[in-house]
């Protein structure tokens, strides 16, 4: 969207939707005083479990630092958030807050003091969060280890750090509500709907950013990540990540391992699988995949067409096929077969053909290992090749996977590959 | 053999390849799987393109593992090494760990330095004999009587190119991004080097040829294991 033009508009509805009062929120509802400490024990220990299905650790931890204490820098086009400290204690951290305020954060955005937040902390989708979820995860929050830790403030750039503007988004983007039940839906199904828009918060980094940088666009319906070059691709599509397709094993499988035989999670999507999906119970991972399983596909985006194959893209393409030869075979085969659930095959595989190719790019830059996790404790890695092969060559062995084995895609540029090299992540 | 990671077989197919194509034959090692390490790490040193690459093979198991842990958390500098590891445990990276402390390979020959008289005098006062004055102890008494390292934390300074050690001095020193962000006994005696005495110990210890094995863990007198707690405690293992 034009920034100028977003600006435009922002300014004149400024006036009106300053006047107007907040946005509705859900009434509290009346916590009955029930026997205790069991059902303290009990209620903690499912804080536990939903603050990782949530992820609320990954952003609130910096990179080696102490767990829950913030700090982490998320960097977007606005600025870059430095995260807050959401441990109990009561100088630095969350201590003084009460389950309410801690509701009003989850479910509406709102600090303490009643500022408005910045939709980085993803509340656009925690929004669905129930109440009962909220106050466990609170509970669950207050056990951890205080610690004393003042973060920097956020580096916020102007004209997105004038908080006007900011309830000015609100009212335009954000509607707060907790997950209602589809009524027709299986209650599988609405678990996993409730896990995949709310705690899961997938849409958050699935989908076009809007201004402001909260999810817009269609939902789950693919986008790149503010800030960086990974595109997470759409989930309702099956030319990129849907899984209508997919036995419900597969899927379960490549949810809570990061592999399955024709896909590998890596880069954010790894980081998502060894803290939080990796932790899902049996019954949760199978509702999730069962609504995923379940969404309906997306009319395709337009994508750059694969190349005619005259004598010039040829010739680009045998020149490929023998880096490929020289640095990639050994792996993932002479015929891009791979060997499924260690080396994932290229021939067939959706990441490699995907538009944009930035994923693509990425993985033959910085190489990687899949998350290590209990179902899959010590994976197999591919080398970084950003040290090895210049811009060109790796444009070259990239445009021939992509139109390699059946494969067919648009080439890949040696500008494309320069841009990637700057990556954050 | 094919490695047999996946709890659940996945289906043999992968979207449109030749389902009569034989997966590629993976051996379940942990050669196979330090793939992606060995292609900067060999057999020697050497300058890849953007920086130095130093060999691992035989160093201490809790060092390497320390050194891992510190570029995948950010506390050593070095981003290709930070993003391959992003998602590696704890766990997994002690394996690495092992894996390469275990590995024999052959040191590459001393290199040819010219010293003065008064730069090996010098060197070699520091290296056995310490500063007491300036509270610097003998190199020996952590990095093991024949300079080979004691088990299982502090690394041998022999077989090291000059280069490679002056550059880490250089980071300790300056408390850079690369290495020395969080103090430890190291860092505290690199700051308390002049850069003479830096040169003149790196151009002695680079010029000696690899002889003699590692000290076992007890040979680390009291007095030091506590200068290096930082260190030691760091090697706790987390989930
Ligand atoms: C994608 C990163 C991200 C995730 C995931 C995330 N947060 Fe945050 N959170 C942030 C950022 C950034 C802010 C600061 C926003 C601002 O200052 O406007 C924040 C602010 C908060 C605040 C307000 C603190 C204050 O002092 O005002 C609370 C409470 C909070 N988060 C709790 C959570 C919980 C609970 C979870 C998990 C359910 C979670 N966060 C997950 C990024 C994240
Ligand atoms: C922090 C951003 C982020 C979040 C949150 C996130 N994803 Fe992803 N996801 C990505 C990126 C980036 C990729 C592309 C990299 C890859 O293919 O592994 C991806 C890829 C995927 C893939 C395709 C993997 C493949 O290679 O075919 C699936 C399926 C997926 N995500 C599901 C989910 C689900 C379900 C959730 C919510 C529980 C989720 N993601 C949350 C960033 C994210
Ligand atoms: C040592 C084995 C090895 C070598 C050599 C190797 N790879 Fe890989 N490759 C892997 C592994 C393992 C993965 C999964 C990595 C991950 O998830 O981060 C992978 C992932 C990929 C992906 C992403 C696939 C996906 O599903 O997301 C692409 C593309 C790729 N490799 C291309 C290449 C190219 C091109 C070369 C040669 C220049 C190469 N690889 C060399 C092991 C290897
Ligand atoms: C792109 C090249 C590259 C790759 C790939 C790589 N490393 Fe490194 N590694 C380096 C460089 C450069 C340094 C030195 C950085 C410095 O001086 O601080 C280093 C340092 C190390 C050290 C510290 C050595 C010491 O004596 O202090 C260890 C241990 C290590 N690497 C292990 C690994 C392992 C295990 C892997 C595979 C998982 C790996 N590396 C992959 C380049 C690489
Ligand atoms: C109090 C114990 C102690 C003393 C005395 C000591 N060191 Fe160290 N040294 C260490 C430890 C521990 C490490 C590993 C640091 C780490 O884990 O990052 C180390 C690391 C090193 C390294 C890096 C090796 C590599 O492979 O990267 C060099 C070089 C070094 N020391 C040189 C010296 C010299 C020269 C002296 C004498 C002037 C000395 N040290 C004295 C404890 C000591």
């Amino acid at each position: 969207m034009n920034l100028g033009l977003l600006a435009a508009v922002l300014t004149c509805l400024a006036g009106a939707v300053l006047l107007s009062g907040p946005v509705g929120a859900a009434p509290p509802e009346k916590e009955t005083k029930v026997a205790k400490t069991v059902l303290t024990e009990q209620r903690r220990g499912r804080g536990a479990y939903l603050a990782r299905l949530a992820n609320c650790m990954g952003c609130h931890t910096a990179q080696g630092g102490h767990s829950y204490a913030g700090g982490r820098r998320l960097s977007t086009p606005f600025g870059t958030f430095i995260t807050p400290n959401i441990t109990p204690h009561e100088a630095t951290g969350i201590g003084y807050w009460s389950e309410e305020d801690f509701w009003k954060a989850v479910h509406e955005g709102k600090s303490r003091d009643g500022r408005p937040l910045y939709p980085a902390f993803p509340y656009t989708e925690y929004t669905k969060i129930t109440r009962e979820d909220s106050d466990a995860i609170f509970a669950h929050l207050q056990t951890v280890e205080p610690v004393a830790q003042h973060n920097p403030p956020s580096q916020i750039n102007f004209p997105y750090n004038f908080q006007p503007l900011l309830s000015v988004w609100r009212a335009i983007y954000f509607k707060p509500g907790v997950y209602q039940p589809e009524p027709g839906k299986s209650a599988e199904w609405n678990r996993g709907a409730y896990l995949v828009q709310g705690l899961g918060h997938c849409n958050a980094c699935h989908s076009e950013r809007n201004p402001l940088g909260a999810a817009g666009g269609e939902t789950l319906g693919g986008g790149q990540i503010m800030g960086s070059n990974w595109y997470a691709p759409s989930l309702t599509s099956s030319l990129e990540a849907g899984s209508t397709g997919w036995p419900l094993e597969e899927i379960i499988q490549l949810l809570t391992t990061g592999v399955s035989a024709r896909a590998t999670m890596s880069g954010p999507m790894a980081e998502v699988v060894s803290q939080s999906l990796q932790h899902l119970s049996k019954e949760d991972a199978r509702a999730m995949a069962i609504y995923l399983k379940s969404l309906p596909e997306s009319i395709p985006r337009p994508s750059t067409a694969a190349p005619a194959l005259n004598e010039e893209v040829r010739n680009g393409l045998l020149q490929g096929s023998k880096i490929y030869k020289k640095h990639c075979e050994d792996c993932h085969g002479a015929s891009g077969q791979g060997a499924p659930g260690i080396y994932p095959p290229l021939a067939g595989n959706r990441a490699v053909i995907m538009d944009p190719p930035v994923n693509t790019i990425r993985s033959v830059l910085n190489g990687g290992y899949p998350p290590s996790t209990t179902g899959n404790p010590r994976p197999f890695g591919m080398p970084p090749f950003a040290q090895v092969l210049r811009d060109g060559e790796i444009a070259l062995v990239l445009s021939y996977i992509r139109n390699a084995w059946g494969n067919r895609a648009s080439l890949v540029t040696a500008a494309q590959v320069d841009k990637s090299r700057e990556g954050i992540h | 053999m094919m490695a047999a990671v996946i709890a659940i077989a996945g289906p043999a197919y992968a979207g449109g390849v030749n389902r009569a194509l034989a997966p590629v034959d993976v051996p379940d090692t942990m050669a196979e799987r330090m793939k992606p390490c060995v292609a900067c790490h060999g057999r020697e040193d050497r300058m890849g393109r953007d920086a130095y690459y130093p060999r691992i093979a035989g160093k201490p198991e809790g060092y390497l593992f320390n050194q891992l842990r510190n570029f995948r958390d950010g506390h050593r500098y070095y981003r290709p090494m930070a993003l391959l590891l992003a998602n590696v445990t704890d766990r997994y990276l002690l394996e690495m760990a092992a894996y390469f402390a275990a590995l024999e390979q052959p040191y590459p020959p001393p290199e040819r330095v010219v010293s003065t008289l008064a730069e090996i005098k010098l060197a070699e006062k520091l290296i056995n004999h310490g500063d007491t004055a300036r509270k610097i102890p003998a190199c020996i008494e952590c990095h093991g009587k024949e300079l080979m390292g004691t088990a299982p934390f502090v690394p041998g300074l022999l077989g090291l190119p000059r280069v490679y050690m002056s550059a880490q001095f250089g980071a300790w020193r300056n408390g850079g991004l690369m290495r020395g962000q969080t103090p430890d006994c190291m860092s505290e005696i690199a700051k308390l080097l002049t850069p003479e005495e830096t040169n003149a110990v790196v151009a002695w210890l680079a010029a000696q040829p690899v002889r003699g094995k590692m000290d076992p863990a007890d040979r680390l007198s009291i007095e030091m294991t506590k200068r290096c707690s930082s260190i030691i405690e760091q090697a706790r293992l987390r989930p």
